[in-house]
């Protein structure tokens, strides 16, 4: 049997086929469509003609994807949402959606309503232990009469209980059918709950792109004859089954770069490392602890909307390929701006008249590329102090953007990936080794293939009577059967990260535990 | 001469009193974002100087107290704060003429611009602190005279405690159990002053020195400028000392544990450039209190001590400080009120638990020039 795993990039759609110990059977590159549903059909007909697998021996598919983030970037495909704050008496200083701009707001709605309920960091009710039936049914009846076509839920400490919030999306259903989408936080979203309502609601809004993209891949599967499972890859380096996807797309966002992170590992074999892609204009360096791509710890914005999402930490610098190097008085600069695309056009190696950090590469004999159009004597007029300068100036640039995402002092082996890997031909500082794998070229949709199934939890503890230990199992247990829920085979399923933080100025014995637990995926 | 507050001020103000902060105080988003609702609804508002204050008028400086990262989650409604000053008026039978912040720092720096605008009274452009401390006894107030009681406490269901107590450091002690039975976080009014008390006992200006040095070293993200030399410049013409580059480096490790409800630790930062070999060591309680390198003190409580961020100039809270990141650390000489013996037997280096006196960083600064 076999799996496909593609990857939905800005520029390409990539596919490759593994095999069951995740060899790479074949890869193949096609251009991403502006619908980018078509762009998936043809990578998935050029993945078959080339491997020559049985369409009937493919049994799971993978997809990673931009669909979401691009729908909200262009502020196109959304769905209209009301926001549903449960709160009260509590909450209402500043109201939901108050940061979104006009043009967010229009293309999603900016409908909202406070309700009764939520509760305090220990679980207390802020209002009452039950929402009031009839003060939600009404709200419901009102979203009813209106143009609205999706919910988003957010209750106030719902990460520490989330009653309130499934009691809301329960009345939702007896008004609105259960057909009707409704979002809920703590299913999204940590602590803090104006990042949490947002990255609810962009979900909410989001629901229809999710049909689309799930309907489109599984009728595409049906007419290749396909007949497999279909996960999404996740923004933290897991996979979700589709049925889930559909229900919470904003988690797809992000899984770009994590599925670069870990496609590189999986071909270096290695669990601790940093990785390092080079692509044309820009170099994104992440970092891997324990097989999964370390997280930001800063809020992430997506088209100008603070969410608390759990995004891979990436490190970016404008150097490439294709960065342009500039000279004056002995000063030489390299990027951030870029030939992109048109390297082989505009660089002088090429034949044309920018000089680029390639070029430069190129004229020390260190690295050799083959095309028919290269011509290394047009290098020759550059001086020997500026092609030296600029390798230089690129080195210390990328060894700088490393050492700035290692979490300790000590040397890490580093592993290159992307079409510009060529601008580091020696060694790096901070690395004990420099890695080149095989099939880099792929190691997003790879890392797609190869994605866990995971379970994570964020919540606050009281630890009034109970031991450290107590409260530490406890947390691991929940995310533990969080993964298994998920489709994670129990056997494999381990804590893969496990923190605890305190909370400043209280003298109470409250500990914020954050939990993940991933494993095999469940075949 | 008064200055009329609009959202960009606001802006302006959150990265002003995070670097005054020192590192505490917690995240500013919450509260900008009331204060620029506020402004949307009710348009600028007021920020006097101490001295447009007559001798009688009243002063009701309000706050919040507990824990930030409670109010992130369990967010207010914007009228506790107002609640509290309006039963302070009640009980003590007067009407505030004015309110002010009692600290300049994240969170503190903001409320009372959404009471002002809520009550149509005006803010007066000075603190108690003139930075963060994690203390209410800990202001120039208390200090000089003026008693933390009575307090008012509001939460956000209406709950309320008007409190009186035989001193501030009492005050201190029940409001925080209050704090904490109240959710965490209870909305204060406190140090109910007359204009003649804000005019002696306050540190002037300080808001509108936050908003200048946050305006200045947002405008080097445009300009290019060097944000050190303007924060230097903006400093040197306050009631403040001229900042002064402590160290620059990279931070190789953080370490926090959370003990009597407050976080402690230590940041360790190796040096680049002229510090090159040397390691910097910064002890914070919420705020950061004292200074090494190669163990040799240079700066410490009450004087500021801020991270930046070495590109931006932007200042980095002590929970945001993380592994390789690239940071300034400068040190801001404090004005004379708060450098009194009164002032550091409340908040010197033996406070903290410091076995040393208290030496001024610029002394300590001029000392090491010399030796060069």
């Amino acid at each position: 049997m076999y799996k496909i795993g593609i990857d939905v990039g800005g520029t390409n759609t990539d596919a490759v086929v593994l095999d069951k110990q995740n060899h790479v059977i074949a890869e193949v590159k096609s251009s991403t469509t502006e619908d980018v549903e078509s762009g998936i059909y043809q990578a998935l007909e050029k993945i078959l003609e080339v491997s020559q697998v049985d369409p009937k021996d493919i049994d799971t598919v993978m997809l990673g994807t931009t669909h979401a983030t691009n729908a909200i970037i262009e502020r196109s495909r959304l769905t209209k949402i009301a926001c549903v704050r449960i709160c009260l008496p509590a909450g209402t200083a500043v109201e939901p959606m108050f940061t979104w701009d006009e043009s967010l707001k229009k293309a999603a709605g900016d409908t909202y309503y406070f309700v009764h309920g939520g509760c305090e960091t220990d679980g207390r009710p802020l209002a009452g232990e039950h929402l009031d039936y009839q003060e939600c049914a009404d709200i419901l009846s009102k979203i009813k009469e209106s143009d609205v076509q999706s919910l988003a839920v957010t209750a106030v400490f719902s990460p520490v209980l989330d009653t309130y919030e499934k009691e809301f999306q329960k009345i939702a259903y007896d008004v609105l059918g259960e057909e009707f989408p409704v979002t809920i936080s703590s299913e999204i979203g940590s602590m803090g709950l104006l990042e949490r309502e947002n990255s609810a609601a962009l979900n909410a809004a989001l629901v229809n792109v999710a049909k689309a993209v799930s309907d489109g891949l599984e009728q595409s599967l049906l007419k290749y004859g396909i007949n497999a499972r279909i996960y999404f890859a996740q923004n933290d380096g897991t996979l979700m089954e589709m049925e889930h996807a559909k229900k919470y797309p904003i988690l797809t966002i992000g899984s770009g770069p994590t599925n670069s992170i870990r496609g590189a590992a999986e071909l270096s074999g290695l669990k601790d490392c940093i990785i390092c892609d080079i692509g044309g204009t820009t170099t994104d360096i992440g970092i891997l602890v324990n097989g999964f791509p370390r997280e930001s710890s800063v809020a992430v914005t997506i088209g100008g909307v603070k969410t608390n999402f759990r995004m891979p930490d990436i490190v970016s610098i404008g150097i490439g390929g294709g960065s342009i190097v500039r000279f004056d008085d002995g000063n030489v600069t390299v990027g951030p701006d870029s030939v992109g695309y048109r390297i082989t056009e505009d660089a002088i190696a090429f034949g044309g008249d920018v000089l680029t950090a390639t070029d430069c590469l190129l004229a020390t004999g260190r690295v050799h590329i083959e095309h028919p159009n290269i011509n290394l004597d047009r290098l020759k007029t550059i001086p020997q102090s500026v092609l030296d300068q600029a390798v230089s100036t690129i080195t210390a640039q990328v060894e700088m953007a490393i050492d700035k995402i290692k979490t300790s002092a000590g040397s890490v082996p580093v592993v290159l990936v992307g079409g510009g890997s060529i601008l580091i031909p020696g060694d790096i500082e901070g690395a004990s080794e420099v890695i080149r794998p095989k099939h880099a070229g792929c190691a997003n949709a790879l890392g797609a293939a190869i994605a866990q199934v995971s379970g994570d939890i964020d919540k606050m503890y009281s630890m009034a009577g109970v031991s450290r230990e107590k409260v530490l199992q406890q947390a691991s247990k929940e995310a533990k059967d969080k993964a298994i829920a998920g489709g994670a085979l129990a056997e494999t399923v381990e804590i893969i990260d496990l923190e605890v933080l305190p909370m400043a100025y209280v003298t109470s014995e409250f500990v914020r535990i954050k939990a993940k637990a991933a494993g095999k995926m469940n075949i | 001469m008064s200055r009329w507050i609009t959202e960009e001020d606001i802006e302006n103000l959150a990265v002003g009193a995070a670097l005054l902060g020192t590192g505490g105080g917690g995240d500013p988003y919450l509260g900008k974002l009331m204060v620029q609702k506020c402004i949307r609804e009710n348009g600028p508002i007021e920020l006097i100087d101490p001295n447009q204050l007559s001798d009688q008028d009243t002063v009701i400086p309000v706050s919040m107290m507990g824990a930030p990262t409670i109010m992130t989650e369990k967010i207010p409604n914007g009228d506790e704060s107002l609640k509290s000053l309006r039963l302070m008026e009640k009980q003590s039978g007067v009407k505030a003429n004015a309110t002010m912040p009692v600290e300049c720092g994240g969170l503190n720096s903001t409320i009372p611009f959404v009471v002002a605008s809520k009550a149509g009274i005006p803010v007066v452009d000075a603190d108690g602190m003139g930075r963060a401390f994690p203390e209410l006894q800990m202001e120039t107030f208390h200090i000089h005279g003026v008693s933390a009681s009575p307090t008012a406490l509001h939460d956000e269901r209406g709950n309320a405690v008007f409190l009186e107590a035989q001193d501030s450091p009492m005050i201190e002690h029940i409001a925080r159990g209050v704090a904490v039975r109240m959710g965490g976080v209870a909305h204060a009014a406190m140090y109910k002053m007359t204009g003649k008390e804000v005019k002696d006992t306050s540190i002037h200006n300080t808001m509108s020195l936050c908003i200048d040095l946050g305006k200045a070293i947002r405008e080097t993200q445009i300009t290019k400028q060097n944000p050190i030399e303007v924060i230097k410049h903006v400093t040197k013409n306050s009631i403040y000392g001229e900042a002064i580059v402590l160290f620059e480096g990279k931070v190789t490790d953080v370490e926090r544990k959370s003990t009597d409800g407050f976080v402690r630790g230590k940041a360790t930062v190796s040096g680049l450039k002229s510090f090159i070999g040397k390691t910097l060591q910064v002890d914070f309680q919420n705020e950061n209190l004292c200074a090494q390198i190669d163990g040799k003190v240079v700066a410490m409580v009450p004087d500021l001590i801020t991270f930046l961020d070495s590109e931006t100039g932007l200042p980095i809270t002590t929970e945001g400080m993380k592994y390789g990141f690239r940071v300034i650390c400068i040190g801001i000489p404090t004005p004379p009120i708060m450098r009194s013996d009164k002032a550091i037997e409340v908040w010197g280096p033996r406070y903290f638990g410091y076995d040393m006196d208290y030496v001024e960083i610029e002394k300590i600064h001029d000392k090491e020039e010399s030796h060069v």
